[in-house]
């Protein structure tokens, strides 16, 4: 029967994993991946899960999704379908059916499709494909019972057992993509080194899964594989964007010679770059989970005062609390970077899903005229470069920079080249000057950048008093002179302002003369990216830009904005960009909206449709 | 360095203070300054942290790093200071409303932590800034403008809130008493660990009078009593009362009266791990009970800072990793040829 299978080459093949919350999928969509990766291949997950811990067991809230999109050259979404759903019960079909084509391959565990859970996932009857109008290839398997054969006088417990069962699914798929399984197997031997008996269940419920493949030939016409295509040399590594984060934190640390340290409140979904960075006490850094997000943020004030590179991480509803500290370390002219990785909102809003809808809370969401430069990161790899950029200027400029990142890019992975940092640009906090020693008030201004300089305690000559109350320009005692007043409010803009200088221009995507540009910011730029690369490749003349700093908006925004006749805004909020853009600069052309606030990616294929729309509007 | 000699002088800034004529914080300022130049730590290395308020003015006034924060969260700035940069010596200033009120969350976990800092806490028992409204210290009853009918609720007694909290360190001092006021932040600046000190302050303006039972050296000596570790608990004129201990409480007892003799009377242990005898000291108020000045207890405990460091140091001597190009090499990698 074996000739009878197609081998089908495939450019990119997305996979989505979906499950009960407890039944593993994250740890198999992740570990697909990685063997994927390692192969060479690009890759792009999208991580899906609910805020509970653990929904009713079977129930369609508690579904826990996983997509990972594999290609053979650069991805950059997760991918708007998929061509292979694994559906471990009835709920987790019913819910990711949205994510199906009519040629995608359906895996499930036939064990759970019985009269409970079918009920549980609010089936009707007991035919849930043809209640559902599901005509796609299902490889139909007691995943479940044969799971707990394989592992039959093992010693292990029931409940172990069917743990392994994800490891079946992988073992399924993996043989599905000829994928071989031995770094899939050096992956669970590591991850359970303390635990060598589950280790050894997993590895070989792994391989019956792939065996199982191989002999069920007949129930399936087509199998896949990704070819790899050449890629930058060097060592790579899988990492998502709060790690990403992370490890861009300590990297500036170490270029910038200073400590490093973090004052957080647990929070979804920022909670993961406080895991991260408490781990690393061997480079020094220092990690407070302070009793609340005041706290976290004020606590970093105190580091930056005593200078430490400080960094406070939360998420939409954090800032709300910290506003009042940012505003401190605004009218302190300390260094600090504020992490907001966005949720759906507002008040606790969708914890664990994603938005772009603190964009203008982050610009003006504080009392009185408070500018804070903003960056906001493209991808979980940008993450890194984007957070040691606002590192940079945060104590070089002497002043808080807000880092925006989501829980699309936070959660999402990829491919990372592992960097080197002697390619990144130096870091020089801007201390007080030798011959300022007793001759120095602290709001002295560099002509150039206009930042004041830090003067750390422990230096001898630069005792001196900040606050949060207005200062004289000049001696900086406590001043309320109205013209004093005036003038410092225009020296913090200016501070801000200058900071053009050292960002980098927009760039073009496309087409100079094209009749549609393309405007996006933060995590998604993959899918504004694909899109409007395949527009172009439909022939149609687009063009993309895509803005990391917000806030100072790059030098050539206005020229680039006004040489198109259509400028369409694509974003995940109401039109915040848009509406800043508008006010930020004269003489636009018509600014068209492209709005989604569902909490989920977009989708490439709804982008090109609603942008072609736009070009076609006369 | 160490033989430097500093004078008050050195803690003076050029800014003349602008609180009122007579308000307790003019003589606070003066105790304080003479207590760091007692210190010998240079001012380049002392931190004074405050949050809002009347009292939090007070960094304005003294020569070191000096921070005004905002609202609430002087205690949680300095947490971050010290975490920082733990060799100096940090000073928080807060009043009642600032430590109590709007800063009650980081004065509990300050506390709860232990992490070295010196907290002080001038009562007034009023907001004097926004001009007269009840604190969370004032009585039950008290009338202002935020309570022209008298408050319904009880105050805090900051012993209380900072034993209950864990507190290792707790003093009380009256502002206008210089000696017992310097006496006390030298004993804070010298525990390791968060030291609360509780500085009793008048508020000519909005609460005067609110201490007047012990203003003076004389009405002290009446009506408070100095507690020193190891010493017996004695005051009065001829400091002929004592506390005993009566069933599960304390008593005044006069010596020589009713078979009471110096055996019976109390000697002072601050250093106490049980706070039960400490809290019953520092919840003691007039008419029936002197007031308790001085260290009422100090009990060493790991202290947040010094762990920090200590964790470091040792996570690094077992970790392989220690430059950021290492740390990438802990991932599972592969390489592209």
């Amino acid at each position: 029967m074996k000739d009878k299978i197609m081998v089908k080459h495939l450019d990119t093949v997305v996979v989505l994993f979906s499950g009960d919350s407890g039944d593993g999928m994250q740890l198999a969509g992740n570990m697909f991946s990685s063997i994927s990766a390692v192969l060479g291949n690009d890759i792009c997950t999208f991580p899906d899960y609910p805020a509970e811990i653990r929904a009713p067991h079977g129930s369609l809230g508690g579904v826990s999704g996983y997509r990972v999109h594999i290609g053979a050259e650069k991805v950059y979404t997760p991918g708007d379908k998929c061509d292979v759903l694994v559906a471990m019960n009835p709920a987790a079909l019913k819910t990711q059916i949205k994510y199906l084509t009519p040629k995608s391959t359906i895996i499930i565990d036939t064990d759970t499709f019985d009269e409970m859970e079918l009920t549980k996932a609010q089936f009707n009857t007991d035919d849930p494909f043809a209640e559902l109008g599901i005509k796609n290839e299902v490889i139909a398997a007691p995943i479940t019972s044969m799971c707990k054969e394989s592992l039959k006088g093992m010693g292990l417990d029931n409940k172990s057992m069917v743990r392994c069962k994800n490891m079946m699914a992988l073992g399924l798929v993996c043989w599905l993509f000829n994928r071989p399984v031995d770094y899939a197997e050096k992956l669970l031997r590591a991850k359970f080194a303390k635990k060598p008996l589950v280790a050894e269940a997993n590895v070989k419920v792994l391989n019956d899964g792939y065996n199982y493949g191989h002999n069920i030939h007949a129930s399936i016409t087509t199998t896949y594989s990704i070819e790899t295509e050449n890629r930058e040399k060097g060592m790579y590594t899988d990492i998502s964007g709060n790690k990403a984060t992370a490890y861009g934190l300590i990297a500036a640390a170490e270029k910038a010679g200073l400590e490093l340290y973090l004052g957080s409140y647990p929070i979804t979904p920022a909670t993961d770059i406080l895991h991260e960075l408490a781990k690393h006490k061997s480079l020094g850094v220092k990690t407070v989970q302070c009793e609340d997000e005041i706290s976290g943020c004020a606590s970093a004030i105190g580091a930056a005062f005593a200078g430490d590179l400080a960094v406070t991480t939360t998420s939409g509803p954090g800032i709300c609390l910290k506003s009042e500290a940012i505003n401190l370390a605004v009218m302190a002219e300390l260094p600090l970077v504020i992490i907001d990785v966005q949720r759906g909102g507002p008040s606790t809003g969708l914890p664990t899903k994603s938005e772009q809808t603190d964009l203008l809370q982050v610009l003006y969401g504080r009392n009185g005229e408070s500018p804070v430069p903003v960056i906001a990161a493209s991808s979980p790899t940008d993450c890194f470069d984007s957070i040691y950029q606002a590192c940079k200027v945060a104590v070089e400029h002497m002043t808080p920079v807000f880092f925006l990142s989501d829980a699309f890019i936070a959660n999402g992975s990829a491919a990372w080249k592992l960097p080197d940092l002697n390619e990144y640009p130096d870091i020089k906090p801007h201390y007080v000057l030798s011959e300022q020693k007793n001759n120095w008030s602290p709001y002295n201004r560099d002509s150039h950048t206009m930042a004041r300089y830090w003067a750390v305690p422990g230096m001898e000559g630069y005792t001196h008093v900040i606050g949060g109350l207005e200062k004289s320009s000049t001696t900086g005692a406590i001043c309320y002179d109205p013209g004093n007043h005036e003038k410092m409010v225009s020296y913090r803009q200016e501070k801000i302002n200058r900071i053009v200088n050292e960002i980098p221009d927009l760039e073009i995507f496309g087409d100079q003369d094209a009749d549609l540009l393309v405007v996006g910011w933060g995590g998604t730029f993959g899918h504004l990216y694909s899109a409007v690369a395949l527009m172009r490749e439909a022939g149609k003349k687009v063009a993309f830009v895509h803005f990391h700093w917000i806030s100072p908006l790059p030098k050539n925004t206005a020229d680039v904005l006004r040489k198109f006749k259509k400028i369409v805004v694509a974003e995940q909020n109401s039109g915040q960009l848009a509406g800043y853009l508008r006010m930020k600069i004269e003489n636009l052309p018509h600014i068209y909206q492209y709005n989604k606030i569902q909490g989920q990616p977009f989708q490439v294929k709804s982008l090109k449709d609603a942008f072609t729309k736009i070009m076609e509007d006369a | 360095m160490n033989n430097i000699k500093f004078t008050s002088k050195d803690f003076m800034s050029d800014q003349n203070a602008r609180w009122c004529a007579g308000c307790g914080d003019h003589a606070f300022l003066n105790s304080l300054q003479k207590a760091m130049a007692k210190l010998n730590v240079a001012p380049w290395n002392t931190e004074v942290i405050s949050g809002i308020g009347c009292s939090s003015r007070l960094p304005y006034y003294v020569n070191a790093y000096c921070f005004h924060t905002i609202h609430g969260r002087a205690l949680a700035v300095a947490t971050g200071a010290k975490v920082a940069n733990p060799d100096k010596s940090v000073w928080t200033i807060s009043g009642d409303g600032d430590g109590l009120a709007i800063g009650g969350n980081h004065f509990i976990h300050a506390i709860r932590r232990n992490i070295d800092i010196n907290m002080i806490l001038l009562n007034n028992k009023i907001y004097g800034l926004t001009k007269g409204q009840y604190s969370p210290t004032s009585d039950r009853g008290f009338i202002s403008k935020s309570s022209p009918y008298g408050t319904i609720e009880d105050p805090f007694n900051p012993a209380e809130l900072a034993i209950g909290a864990r507190g290792r360190f707790f003093a009380r001092c009256v502002a206008s008493d210089i000696d017992g006021t310097v006496d006390v932040l030298l004993a804070a600046a010298n525990h390791k660990g968060t030291s609360v000190v509780e500085v009793l302050q008048n508020c000519v303006i909005f609460n005067d009078g609110t201490h007047d039972a012990i203003a003076t050296k004389e009405l002290r000596r009446k009506n408070a009593i100095y507690l020193t570790h190891g010493k017996p608990m004695l005051f009065g004129d001829d400091n002929q009362y004592g506390l005993v201990q009566d069933g599960f409480g304390l008593k005044v007892a006069k010596i020589g009266e009713n078979g009471v003799t110096m055996e019976n009377v109390l000697v002072h242990d601050a250093h106490c791990q049980d706070n039960t005898l400490h809290m019953k000291l520092a919840m003691m108020e007039g008419p029936d009970f002197p007031v308790a000045l001085g260290v009422i207890r100090e009990v060493e405990a790991p202290t947040y800072d010094a762990a920090t460091v200590q964790q470091i140091e040792e996570v690094k001597a077992v970790k392989k990793y220690h430059n950021f190009a290492e740390l990438l090499l802990t991932n599972d990698t592969w390489e592209i040829k």
